[in-house]
């Protein structure tokens, strides 16, 4: 079962009485408000990052809804810009970018690499106090007032015209940008400095070189980000010229900036998921990933690459025909390692012995929707297509899929995965699946004719539109229901598994890793002797040799 | 509902059928691709799957370095052909051909406003003949939008206080949707308007039947109420730059560099008139950034561009030219 070696001595015997975990190891809300346990830090963002996942899906429930007939008359124009921004806002800077960093990364990390904690716990509890913060603040400034910029807050509409609350919204995602930078400093740190004895870089799980190149990516990008809002809250108050051209800005610095940050931002929110894949995709078909270096290393190069392609955003913004081509160049380059890792995990099925546990299902489907999002990527670098399409409902569908269809699914998958270790609870499998598939079918019937309409010319961000797009809006609209069933299941059955689910030992998945090699839930202090590890992640092979007596 | 479905946009223009090959092209090399991952997903899942009473893991598999090369390169080999095909595209898309005519676009929260040469004046409708290529100069009075015409395949932002610019050549008579689309605020959604193509005979009707000063007569007038005519007076002790001529050229600068005077740089001559100064002359000329509106910057422009040599008006000047005078066959 287990690849690492462990001292007989120290696999816990099956529990006869209570025993001690994270999750009892002291009580009441301060010792959860003042905790260091990176564990327990996880479940208060996996609580704070479903909360806002809801929020921003009631927004966008109200803007498909009005998106059913042509007019468009379910709220007014004012209204709906301000949902939509509502929609982007939350869900790329309190949902996409923190959810599997700090719910999944804090929790398994130290588990994954043999520690009793982060590096810096305190700071991991102060992430998670900025990331409330932030996310009051801009939820609240949103709520009351509105903002309705986009989430891209293009200048000058958003430090001159748009008359909302855009300074404290902005000040709500620098400061939840913050919370973001130093998770991926104590991310760093700890894969550096707190591996178990014989955990080599060759030998880590797909999962940690993913948080580590994520961790990169938020180290370099969010800073930049922080600058660019600044700026514009600057310009606002202040009525410095930087990007208004009515003050002598230039309203493309603006683009260039904010685009530095958000391309690679978009890498800091799928990475993780990818690494959640490998994890469940080698454990579910009982094989080694296959090609572990390419994938192992494509992650830096998606990291690396990722920084270089920032003004594919800007094809028809005013930038230079030949500056475009060198964007549209390296954007190609950037799509290379993402194949890479989507033909391993396909080579790892092969010849395996493959079940379809719910984590198991949002692994496949991770794959196949990323890959048609992916595909559509290549749709958009192409500079003779972007001209055509950008803008439109196409883009929407494009980063739809990768983003919906590739990281939420990654995230559910990783969530059904982790869930038994996490809360010593299985859930139910029937509902698991039936919850996965409605998923499933509702994503494709919300986003496929998105694609179709984005190309006939239906831009984006309109509350009304010309009648010829109804049939196609009608479907997405009736997708999106179907979708958002899917996504409310799993809470009632997770919640209830808490209670009447079946207990789960140690490793109910039969997994490698050496997160499976301690009760489930984990007691506070994860292991409780450092272990020694002598093989790579994912020797299901040697499964057997481990039964034979 | 189903009575207008928008199945595929109409190919309306000579860029249109570039474009849409790419796509067709596109779609079928990534169809291929991914119903390949999704089958060989589908197909592993079930070959593969777990027989009841199977113990024990499966064989080993070792990764083959051969493979992974492979399918590295070969994408990498295949996004580069989609690359320079699309770049291509690209380029001609936006290099509009030297006998376009220019027709200027002021997007404002939310219309548009349509200038054509000959003068006539459209508020979010561009009539245009088919057959001969049109070159669109884009700003913005506010903030950025973007012209969007789907059936023409092109795209481009209007921003404020610089140009931009996109052509097409429409290849037959219909009407199709300009849409904005960079969001500009509440009424983003409503700032659409159509582009309607015409024969050449029926255009020229059209153009007859509104016929106004042409665009560089009315900048004539400007040049001349500004008072830019004290400097650039085309005298030889003159002590600004002549115009005659000037439009498209190689300009030197005081400081070393060129510049080629197109739109953007008689836009910054009128409003930043410092920042580029020509070889030989001195930082004399005033800013005419807060009087001059965008439209009639538009018509200096327009105006700048049709003088020919000799054709600076006289210092002694004070009115302007007759009504009756026929446009200037100004556009190149």
């Amino acid at each position: 079962m287990s690849t690492a070696i462990l001292e007989p001595r120290f696999i816990p015997p099956p529990p006869e009485q209570p025993r001690e975990t994270y999750l009892t190891s002291a009580y009441g809300l301060v010792s959860w408000l003042l905790t260091k346990d990176h564990k327990r830090i996880a479940i208060l963002y996996l609580i704070s990052v479903t909360l806002m996942f809801f929020v921003g899906g009631v927004a966008i429930t109200i803007v498909r809804l009005n998106l059913m007939t042509p007019e468009g008359r379910l709220v007014e124009a004012d209204t709906y810009n301000k949902l939509f921004t509502i929609h982007g806002v939350i869900m790329v800077f309190f949902f996409l970018v923190p959810v599997i960093p700090a719910v999944l990364g804090n929790f398994c990390l130290p588990l994954m690499i043999g520690a009793k904690d982060l590096a810096f716990p305190r700071i991991n509890l102060l992430s998670w106090y900025l990331y409330m913060l932030g996310a009051a603040w801009a939820v609240y400034a949103m709520l009351a007032g509105g903002v309705d910029t986009g989430w891209t807050f293009y200048t000058p509409y958003s430090s001159q015209s748009s008359h909302y609350n855009v300074v404290p919204t902005m000040i709500g995602v620098v400061i939840a940008g913050f919370s973001s930078l130093f998770t991926g400093l104590n991310f760093i740190v700890t894969i550096h400095r707190m591996r178990a004895p014989g955990l080599t870089w060759w030998r880590l799980p797909i999962f940690v070189w993913t948080l580590y190149a994520t961790s990169l990516i938020f180290l370099l990008a969010v800073p930049v980000l922080a600058m660019a809002l600044i700026l514009v809250i600057l310009e606002r108050i202040f009525r410095i010229g930087i990007f208004d051209p009515a003050l002598g800005g230039d309203p493309l610095l603006f683009q260039h900036l904010f685009w530095f940050y958000s391309h690679p931002a978009v890498y800091i929110m799928i990475l993780p998921g990818m690494g959640v894949v490998s994890e469940v995709i080698s454990c579910f078909a009982r094989k080694q990933l296959y090609g572990y270096t390419f994938v192992a290393l494509s992650s830096f190069g998606i990291a690396c690459l990722g920084f270089l392609v920032w003004a594919h955003h800007m094809f028809v913004a005013g930038i230079s025909i030949y500056s475009a081509m060198v964007f549209s160049l390296l954007s190609y380059l950037v799509a290379v390692p993402s194949a890479i890792k989507v033909f391993n995990w396909t080579a790892t099925l092969y010849k395996g012995s493959i079940s379809f546990e719910a984590p198991m299902l949002y692994a496949l489907g991770f794959v196949c929707l990323f890959t048609i999002g992916g595909m559509t990527g290549l749709f958009l670098a192409a500079l003779g297509m972007d001209m055509h399409v950008h803008d439109t409902y196409f883009v929407i569908a494009h980063f739809h899929f990768i983003m919906v269809g590739g990281m939420v699914m990654a995230y559910m998958g990783g969530l059904h995965y982790w869930w038994p270790k996490m809360t010593g609870r299985m859930y139910s499998e029937w509902w698991s699946w039936l919850s996965a598939l409605i998923i499933f079918v509702g994503f494709f019937l919300t986003f496929l004719p998105q694609f179709v309409v984005g190309y006939n010319g239906m831009p984006r961000r309109y509350h009304r539109y010309v009648p010829e797009f109804q049939v196609w809006n009608v479907l997405s609209t009736a997708g999106a229901s179907i979708l958002a069933v899917g996504y409310v299941l799993p809470l009632f059955y997770l919640l209830r598994s808490l209670r009447y689910g079946a207990k789960a030992g140690p490793n109910p998945w039969n997994a490698t890793g050496l997160e499976w090699q301690m009760a489930s839930p984990p007691p506070r202090d994860n292991f409780p002797e450092t272990p020694l590890v002598v093989r790579g992640p994912y020797e299901y092979h040697l499964e057997k040799a481990q039964n034979e007596p | 509902m189903f009575a207008q479905i928008a199945w595929y946009p109409e190919q309306a223009s000579t860029t249109a059928v570039g474009v849409d090959r790419l796509f067709i092209f596109l779609f079928v090399v990534c169809g291929a691709l991914g119903l390949l991952v999704a089958f060989l997903l589908f197909y592993f899942s079930i070959r593969y799957r777990r027989r009841p009473g199977q113990v024990g893991p499966p064989p080993e598999t070792h990764s083959s370095l051969a493979l992974e090369w492979f399918w590295s390169l070969t994408p990498l080999a295949i996004f580069m052909v989609i690359f320079a095909w699309g770049a291509t595209i690209y380029f001609h898309a936006f290099r509009a051909p030297d006998h376009a005519t220019t027709i200027y676009v002021l997007g404002k929260q939310w219309m548009w406003k349509i200038q054509h040469p000959e003068g006539q004046r459209e508020i979010n409708e561009l009539h245009v003949p088919t057959g001969r290529p049109f070159k669109l100069i884009l700003t913005s009075e506010d903030v950025i939008h973007s012209f969007f015409v789907p059936d023409f395949r092109i795209h481009m932002d209007a921003l404020p206080n610089r140009y931009t610019s996109v052509w097409f050549q429409a290849v037959r008579p219909g009407t199709h949707h300009l849409f904005c689309s960079q969001y500009c605020g509440t009424n983003h959604a409503g700032m659409i308007g159509r582009v309607i193509v015409m024969e050449p005979a029926e255009y020229q009707e059209w153009l007859n039947l509104r016929a106004e000063g042409s665009l560089a007569l009315e900048g004539r007038k400007v040049f001349l109420k500004y008072r830019c005519i004290s400097c650039h007076s085309a005298d030889e002790d003159a002590r600004a730059p002549v115009l005659e001529e000037l439009f498209g050229k190689l300009v030197h600068l005081r400081d070393g560099g060129t510049v080629v005077a197109d739109e953007n740089y008689l836009r910054q001559s009128i409003l930043d008139p410092g920042a580029k100064i020509v070889a030989g002359y001195q930082n004399l000329m005033p800013t005419f950034k807060g009087q001059v509106s965008e439209e009639e910057i538009i018509q200096i422009i327009a105006f700048v561009k049709s003088l020919r040599r000799g054709d600076t008006p006289r210092r002694v000047e004070e009115s302007p030219p007759p009504l009756t005078t026929p446009p200037i066959n100004s556009e190149k």
